[in-house]
């Protein structure tokens, strides 16, 4: 019998996860000042040391503060010596977490420290971000990311599948929620405010700050004993649209939709003992910076309102670039750790307009046991 | 040594400025070309469907793409963002609508900005034509921006060889970032120091080193520097090299000599220049002081201070 490729012959989890609180300037610290108390968090939580480790990952993008090989200053809060396997991802963190679950799969490692940082404050993010985009093209004619987002929420309110007002109850849930999130940037309902670009109010947007996350994966009997109940990651997959935005269909994320069906985001739960009558997934957190993406990504995934989107307050309540996606399935894995979901859906997403995504589907041990 | 207190946040501005020079693929450097005539050129993709813009290879066969066709300069909005603050580099300096304009004879929408009086004026579906830039170089801005214009939609292609005189083969894209930058605590702390002529260091709690300048953090021991700890002023030569090569806009005469120094208290080397001794005088355990120059917020250089060598034995760590 062929083996399924999406079921790994090692179980790998994430066991331990701590963000900083994320603020809008962080001026009295640098990156590694920033980044450090997590990293002390997660090992703390899991009573690992860095010699403990088997692989580092990172995610981080010099662009964000203007600072060349700011990823290499930041390992010096990991305590890199003797030297250590280590990698990093100028991308999102949750790509480090998905090159580290790689690894764990392999077997050239039981435990990972995977973590993200972004100050997004020295610098305008809404142009930093213009210089991710086709630089023939699109990056001479510095269309923002809240332009780029704005053009898709319009193609959505055309399509019929939102409109102003369902975007308004989006951003108010995600900072209702946040009032829960001790962590989160924008805690509690706010108004809309003025269009910043329409059909884009400064309420569909997400805050600009800084802030760090990191999160320990540990494999099958280690991570039971560094964890009471550790999220099992059933699946994980990734995808990439066309960079041009002109060919895409913008209010589908086909890229969502296949990373989730290879995740198994769609399958009935398959942990050890099955979780018969369980719905597929209770909670999903997903990685939408602005209210419109989030219509688009419950579309792709086909959540139903039984599904809890976004406790956390998701990323309209916290955005720091390169670590909101990791947080996502941080969070995710947390609400698991703490028996509030038996089985979530996290996503990160990169590039304007979701251009592409990730999605990961965590599991905790059937309380029965 | 005392702890580090907190001390007011330095800033300064930081610009991070460079012009990307790209080369074009054969179909680019066609649009681009075509762009400066006022020609607007599409691509055939292995399915059929033009592409406007066009790229060199199918996006989804990854096939080699060459076959052209000259499009219309007139088109249609499909989606559309009123911008009611343009930013430095966008195409207009008044308000205007961000538009996504699928040409007619195209199948794809092609990004840029439409000249409109207002959000009323802006809908889906709307028709719009191309409004040329003035001086046209082979390039996206060519298009200075579109604008509203009424016609009917003739969605024909004509075949088009691409071939134009003097093609471009490259564009120059400059970009530029403004920042604010500041240094965090340590580097505060040290910067801070530096004003008064003293340079500081932050010891590790674990290890105990002492780092020059402090980062903040003790990249063995992956823990805080906290304690501060004022070093030198006096150090040592650990290793030097000699530099025969000038440097840009550097008003140092050659050959002169850039040393690694390791400040008394010091638990590493800094580097600095070596001034005042011929260069091939300078020696491994060199005794040396810094010498500051009025205004300067860092030592100019480091000389003999008159002290005899160092015993490689108390300085062969720092190396």
């Amino acid at each position: 019998m062929t083996p399924d490729p999406r079921t790994p012959d090692r179980e790998v989890a994430i066991v331990a996860f701590a963000q900083t609180v994320h603020r809008r300037r962080t001026d009295e610290l640098s990156e590694v000042e920033m980044l450090m108390p997590v990293l002390h968090d997660v090992l703390r939580q899991t009573g690992l040391k860095t010699s403990d480790i088997g692989f580092t990952c990172s995610g981080s993008s010099d662009y964000l503060a203007g600072r060349a090989f700011s990823f290499t200053m930041a390992l010096d809060g990991v305590g890199a010596w003797p030297p250590i396997s280590e990698s990093h991802v100028e991308m999102d963190g949750a790509w480090a977490l998905y090159e580290a679950w790689v690894k764990l799969l392999t077997g050239q490692a039981d435990t990972a420290l995977v973590y993200a940082y972004g100050k997004s404050s020295p610098g305008s993010v809404r142009d930093v971000l213009t210089r991710q985009l086709d630089p023939y093209y699109l990056a001479p004619l510095w269309p923002d990311s809240v332009a780029l987002a704005a053009l898709q929420a319009r193609a959505l309110i055309d399509a019929g599948h939102t409109d102003e007002p369902a975007l308004a109850s989006v951003a108010a849930r995600s900072r209702e929620d946040a009032t829960a999130n001790p962590h989160a940037q924008l805690p509690g309902r706010r108004p809309q405010g003025d269009y910043v670009v329409a059909p884009l109010r400064t309420g569909d947007c997400p805050p600009v700050g800084d802030g760090a996350a990191a999160v320990v994966l540990a494999v099958g009997d280690t991570a039971r004993a560094l964890c009471a109940r550790p999220a099992w990651i059933r699946g994980m997959d990734h995808r990439i649209e066309a960079h041009a935005l002109g060919l895409r269909d913008l209010t589908d994320s086909p890229s969502t939709r296949l990373a989730a069906e290879r995740a198994g985001a769609f399958d009935l739960p398959h942990g050890p003992q099955g979780m018969g009558g369980a719905p597929n997934v209770d909670t999903a957190e997903l990685h939408a910076p602005f209210s419109s993406q989030e219509v688009v990504l419950r579309r792709a995934l086909d959540l139903d309102d039984g599904v809890r989107v976004n406790p956390s307050g998701g990323a309209l309540a916290a955005n720091p670039m390169m670590a909101a996606g990791l947080i996502r399935l941080g969070e995710a894995a947390a609400r698991i750790h703490r028996g509030a979901s038996d089985r979530a859906l996290a996503h990160a997403t990169s590039g304007p307009c979701l251009q592409q995504n990730l999605v990961a589907v965590l599991e905790g041990d059937s309380r029965a046991r | 040594m005392s702890a580090a207190p907190v001390p007011d946040t330095l800033r300064a501005p930081l610009v991070v400025e460079f012009p990307f020079t790209r080369s074009l693929g054969p179909v680019q450097s066609a649009f681009l070309t075509g762009l400066r005539e006022r020609t607007v050129l599409g691509v055939r993709a292995a399915d059929g469907r033009v592409l406007v813009p066009p790229v060199e290879y199918d996006p989804e066969t990854a096939a080699e793409l060459r076959e052209l066709v000259e499009v219309g300069a007139t088109g249609t909005v499909t989606t559309w963002a009123w911008n009611p603050e343009p930013r430095a580099g966008q195409p207009l300096t008044t308000p205007f609508a961000w538009v996504l304009v699928r040409l007619d004879g195209a199948d794809t929408t092609l990004l840029h900005a439409l000249d409109a009086p207002g959000p009323d004026a802006v809908r889906t579906g709307m028709r719009v034509r191309v409004r040329w830039a003035t001086e046209r170089a082979g390039a996206i801005t060519d298009i200075a921006c579109f604008e509203p214009y009424e016609s009917a939609d003739v969605h024909g292609t004509r075949p088009h060889d691409g071939v134009f005189d003097d093609p471009v083969g490259g564009i120059v894209a400059p970009a530029r970032l403004d920042y604010t930058y500041s240094p965090g605590r340590a580097q505060t702390g040290y910067l801070q120091a530096l004003t008064e002529r003293k340079t500081v260091g932050e010891r590790c709690p674990s290890c105990t080193k002492v780092y020059v300048p402090p980062r903040g953090a003790c990249p063995t021991c992956g823990v805080a520097t906290t304690d501060r700890v004022e070093v030198g002023p006096r150090g040592t030569v650990t290793t030097f090299c000699i530099v025969n090569i000038k440097a840009k806009n550097l008003d140092i005469e050659v050959p002169y000599v850039y040393a690694h120094i390791a400040l008394d208290g010091a638990g590493l080397a800094l580097h600095g220049r070596i001034g005042g001794i011929p260069y091939d005088q300078v020696r491994m355990g060199l005794r040396v002081e810094p010498v500051w120059t009025e205004g300067s917020r860092y030592p100019d250089h480091y000389r003999h201070c008159g002290e005899p060598d160092a015993d490689y034995d108390a300085y062969k760590e720092l190396l």
